[in-house]
């Protein structure tokens, strides 16, 4: 059995301690308190057509076009499940270490008009995914509870004033994404503060967009995050009364919504009151939280077994085969350069441009690798940059870090490299870039310091700013053709002779 | 051309060109004309759609193309099968006018074998009922006996059939709205095994329950609609992946051999009571009828059937109860203003669009689907369907089929069951197959009370409809030999 196919129990996960230290770092609460925080993550998958239906899942449509008798809800319909969907479902269970298990379909229940059966279907005790995980670049696990298949709802539009639906005068309603499947990833309250929250997501954004379960776009809606947010003193494994927020729209909304709804709540105990559980809605605008339903008055949802599907029960051959078809995931690539020497920010930056096969390919080939990905980072955020010939790239790094071209140089010379695809050393050449001579630098450093005896003198005694101003005229005296890391050397060497 | 004509008769006429299509549409379309005032089995008559269909197939038999296996043969439709720009109504207020933009498969199938629709029947609102007086659009005749109900909810159809209006009529089966309404009209109704005709097009009541299936005034004619009918659907999860079943060809191969259990349960002497003497006493004769013509007939034990119908009155409701949220006035269907806003838009279009019966199953069964009561009712009914399943299944080890009457009465006089909880011991012998999945088939034997028809019903194992449907038809030529009539 491989490390998937055994349940991961929220125990064998990475310790409470670890939550603990990284809180301490993230969360701005007063001291002796702590976040507990729980995502629901809702990924629209990257399908050609809807759930149950046979009409088209493409986001953009005019309204009401993309529908089908089915995914309207006609009387008389039935849904089949779409067996893609859950293909990519297994795909993003998987990379999230999921247990994959035989699952069923049902109904949750309750009126609204978006919801074209005035039920939704859902997964609800045999969801399709359970007991993954995902690791954070800290190295913090956050355990997955469950991933499981739903519908989703259609669009509502309140025509109003305010836009919002107690003072609307009529709603429209687009159906275009009714039925379109979801994948909901819920998470334990494993996150201790908003920027680990800001974290996973984008972590779990990465990792679906490189299995291909979902295009995860927050801007068009294809991903959508509710946050469950509580407090409790420091230490204490207590789980209190938690608030779910919903209408976070961003990273970075979702940030701000869990900073300030849990600073509400300390403030709420503090004062000797508490917290109600309840749906709170973040606005933007305002940065606050404001109250919506509440759990208490919620409906009750009446979940049953939806009696016109049957269950899906994924083969451990399907499962197996979807397993070997999985890329290397997002957190794996970047080990794989961090393990080849580079730095882990610039890792991830090579990942996210996905140019880190690229950068590999020229470390292997013998560029030094922090070098290689400080090129990755800085100056090739640009098109074509992924055809670039690994073993040019290679050549470019040893170039400059042989000293044969200056930093800025090397820049000139990879951009005319993204261009034409030509070898380093023939643009270098046609450009006249040639490493100046260590004497003839020597000599005009020695003219500068006869000309600028003053600063020199405070410079030997240890003025290290003045450092600057004597590459400054150096590179002024060489149109900027002089190698920085020399001119550094030979200031050491004449300062300190 | 007599009233007896039966589908199979019909379509080897026209299909050899000894009669026409259009000629055998308009003998039906007279005898509606005629009686229909007084019967009220439609809902709606459509009469130059089905005029053009009869053309067509004529066309099609002159120019020598084979049309299929119902060719010509006029056949009724429950009006809670989806039909393209056909109004279909399932006789509620709720969806009076609505016309679906897409056809039932089962009404894609039989128009393809040939069959040419001449109406949506009346039913009780929603299939929720067992006399076809929950109708919003007005109670059916029975045609033996104008005073008394057709039976339901299929009650349309079963009327159709038993007025000569069609020799064929589909209806859905729930908890017995095909086989009590064929059994109080003298008429043959079958439940198919569930899964094996599918659903797509169906408005659902209660979905591990409903089953189309077929109305006829013989047994050959009921197998032949079932063969055309059934089969793989894959727009119904639920459809069973397999090809319809032949069970045409055995179907005269007789009972010699056979083993027959009668129900213990349901032969009024035990705790479930109310059967009228004469529907015992004919249900015995049936046995001994089967017996003299070869079988081994029995009494067999299925002891929870008796809880059939507690058991059906919590899932049944509760299914319906989510099926029937989507009329809300949004979309389609009846919408009253209701003032403040949505939530109050949808409450008062659904107080206004259901009737009583409609609304007091939506209200049992978001009861027993409560937080809290779940496992208690809806659990507890689906435990009680898993022993009845066992209990059928430990039955079929020493029998192949079982038989039990249809109904516990014959047709009764309109008025006479006000109380619903009356109306609901009618299906105490039909509910617990629709609980099992398995095939049941109502066939007419012999009168009892006021000389009205006696139903018996026949029972076999999950996919046993080949041998159902000879058993039937042995108790067919019997019932005819006791009367004298040649079959």
């Amino acid at each position: 059995m491989t490390d998937v196919d055994q349940p991961v129990s929220s125990t064998m996960l990475s310790s409470w301690d670890v939550a603990s230290d990284v809180a301490r770092e993230d969360s701005h609460l007063p001291d002796g308190w702590e976040m507990v925080i729980g995502l629901e993550v809702h990924a629209e998958l990257a399908t050609e057509t809807k759930m149950f239906s046979p009409a088209k899942n493409h986001f953009g449509a005019e309204p009401n076009t993309n529908v089908h008798p089915v995914c309207l809800g006609l009387p008389g319909t039935l849904p089949v499940v779409n067996g893609k969907a859950v293909e990519l479902s297994i795909r993003l269970g998987l990379a999230l270490n999921c247990h994959v298990q035989r699952c069923v379909f049902a109904r949750k229940n309750y009126f609204y008009p978006d919801m074209p059966k005035d039920y939704q279907i859902s997964q609800y005790d045999r969801p399709l995914n359970i007991n993954g995980w995902l690791e954070l670049a800290s190295g913090h696990r956050i355990g997955i509870e469950r991933a499981h298949m739903e519908e989703d709802t259609g669009k509502s539009t309140h025509v109003g004033e305010s836009g919002r639906i107690h003072d609307a005068g009529y709603s429209l309603v687009d159906y275009n994404r009714a039925g379109v499947p979801l994948l909901e990833i819920v998470s334990h309250p494993d996150i201790r503060g908003p920027e680990e929250a800001k974290e996973y997501v984008a972590e779990l954004q990465r990792i679906m967009i490189a299995v291909g379960a979902s295009d995860g776009k927050f801007e068009e809606g294809s991903l959508r995050v509710d946050a469950n947010v509580s407090v409790r003193p420091s230490g204490s494994d207590e789980l209190r009364t938690r608030c779910e927020i919903k209408n976070v729209n961003s990273l970075r909304s979702l940030g701000r919504a869990i900073q300030y709804e849990a600073q509400r709540h300390v403030d709420l105990y503090l004062a000797g009151d508490k917290p109600v559980q309840e749906t709170r809605h973040w606005d933007e605008e305002g940065g606050r939280t404001r109250a919506g339903r509440s759990k208490e008055q919620a409906e009750d949802y009446r979940y049953f077994p939806d009696p016109d599907l049957v269950p899906v029960d994924p083969s451990q051959e399907w499962i197996d085969e979807i397993r070997a078809s999985l890329p290397v995931l997002p957190r794996e690539r970047r080990q794989a350069l961090v393990d080849a020497g580079g730095s882990a920010e610039n890792a991830a930056l090579a990942v996210e441009r996905d140019l880190d096969g690229l950068a590999l390919a020229a470390i292997e080939a013998g560029a030094e690798p922090e070098r290689t990905l400080t090129h990755v980072a800085n100056n090739l955020a640009v098109d074509g940059a992924d055809e670039l010939n690994a073993g040019n790239f290679a050549e470019l790094v040893k170039l400059e870090t042989g000293g044969g071209l200056t930093a800025t140089q090397a820049k000139t010379v990879l951009a005319d490299m993204v261009e034409t695809g030509r070898a380093p050393a023939d643009i270098a050449a046609e450009l006249g870039f040639e490493a100046m001579d260590t004497s003839e630098l020597e000599g005009m450093l020695d003219q500068i310091i006869a000309d600028n005896p003053d600063e020199w003198g405070r410079f030997c005694e240890g003025e290290a700013k003045l450092q600057g101003f004597f590459t400054g005229q150096i590179m002024k005296a060489t149109k900027g053709q002089a190698d920085g890391k020399v001119i550094a050397q030979l200031l050491a060497q004449k300062s300190s002779a | 051309m007599s009233s007896t004509t039966t589908a199979v008769e019909i379509a080897d006429a026209v299909q050899a060109g000894t009669t026409s299509a259009s000629d055998v549409l308009e003998t039906h379309l007279a005898r509606i004309a005629e009686r229909e005032g007084d019967i009220h089995a439609f809902n709606t008559v459509t009469a130059d759609q089905a005029r053009k269909q009869a053309a067509s197939i004529d066309e099609r038999v002159a120019a020598g193309e084979d049309v299929g296996p119902l060719a010509g043969v006029p056949i009724a439709l429950k009006d809670n099968m989806c039909t393209s720009g056909i109004a279909t109504t399932c006789s509620s207020k709720m969806l009076e006018g609505w016309e679906p933009p897409y056809d039932a498969t089962v009404v894609e199938r039989l128009a393809a074998a040939g069959a040419i629709s001449v109406g949506k029947t009346n039913l009780d609102e929603f299939a929720m009922g067992s006399s076809t007086e929950n109708s919003a659009f007005g109670v059916t005749h029975n045609p033996l006996d104008l005073e008394r109900v057709p039976g339901g909810s299929s009650g349309g159809s079963a009327a159709a059939v038993a007025a000569g209006f069609a020799p064929l009529a589909i209806g859905s089966d729930t908890g017995g709205s095909i086989r009590q309404p064929a059994a109080l009209c003298g008429v043959v109704g079958v439940k198919p095994s569930y899964g094996t005709v599918s659903r797509y097009g169906l408005i659902a009541f209660a979905s591990s329950l409903d089953q189309i299936g077929p109305f006829s005034t013989t047994v050959t004619d009921s197998a032949l609609l079932f063969q055309t009918m059934a089969g793989h659907d894959p727009r119904d999860s639920t459809s069973i992946p397999q090809p319809a079943p032949d069970v045409m060809s055995g179907l005269d191969n007789g009972v010699a051999g056979m083993r027959v259990g009668v129900i213990t349960e349901l032969m009024g002497e035990g705790e479930l009571t109310g059967f009228e003497p004469e529907v015992i006493a004919q249900t015995r004769a049936a046995a001994d009828a089967l017996a003299a013509a070869g079988a081994t007939v029995d009494e067999v034990s299925v002891p929870s059937t008796i809880f059939g119908l507690s058991a059906y009155y919590q899932i049944a409701p509760a299914e319906a109860s989510s099926n029937l949220a989507r009329y809300d006035g949004v979309r389609y269907g009846h919408r009253e203003d209701g003032g403040a806003n949505t939530a109050a838009m949808m409450r008062a279009s659904r107080t206004a669009g259901f009737g009583p019966e409609v609304k007091r199953r939506i209200m049992l069964g978001t009861y027993a689907l409560s937080a809290g009561y779940f496992d208690a009712f809806y659990g507890k009914a689906q435990r009680v369907r898993t022993l009845i399943i066992n209990d059928f299944a430990a039955a079929y080890e020493n029998f192949d089929v079982l038989l039990s009457p249809t109904s516990p009465c014959v047709a009764f006089p309109i008025g006479a069951k006000s109380d619903p909880l009356t109306m609901y011991l009618n299906d105490t012998c039909t509910i617990p197959s629709n609980l099992s999945g398995q095939p049941a088939i109502s066939v007419p034997f012999g009168t009892g009370a006021d000389d009205l028809p006696v139903g018996v019903q026949v029972l076999a194992p999950m996919l046993g409809e080949a041998a159902m449907f000879t058993v039937a038809r042995a108790l067919e030529v019997a019932a005819s030999q006791n009367t004298g009539e040649t079959s």
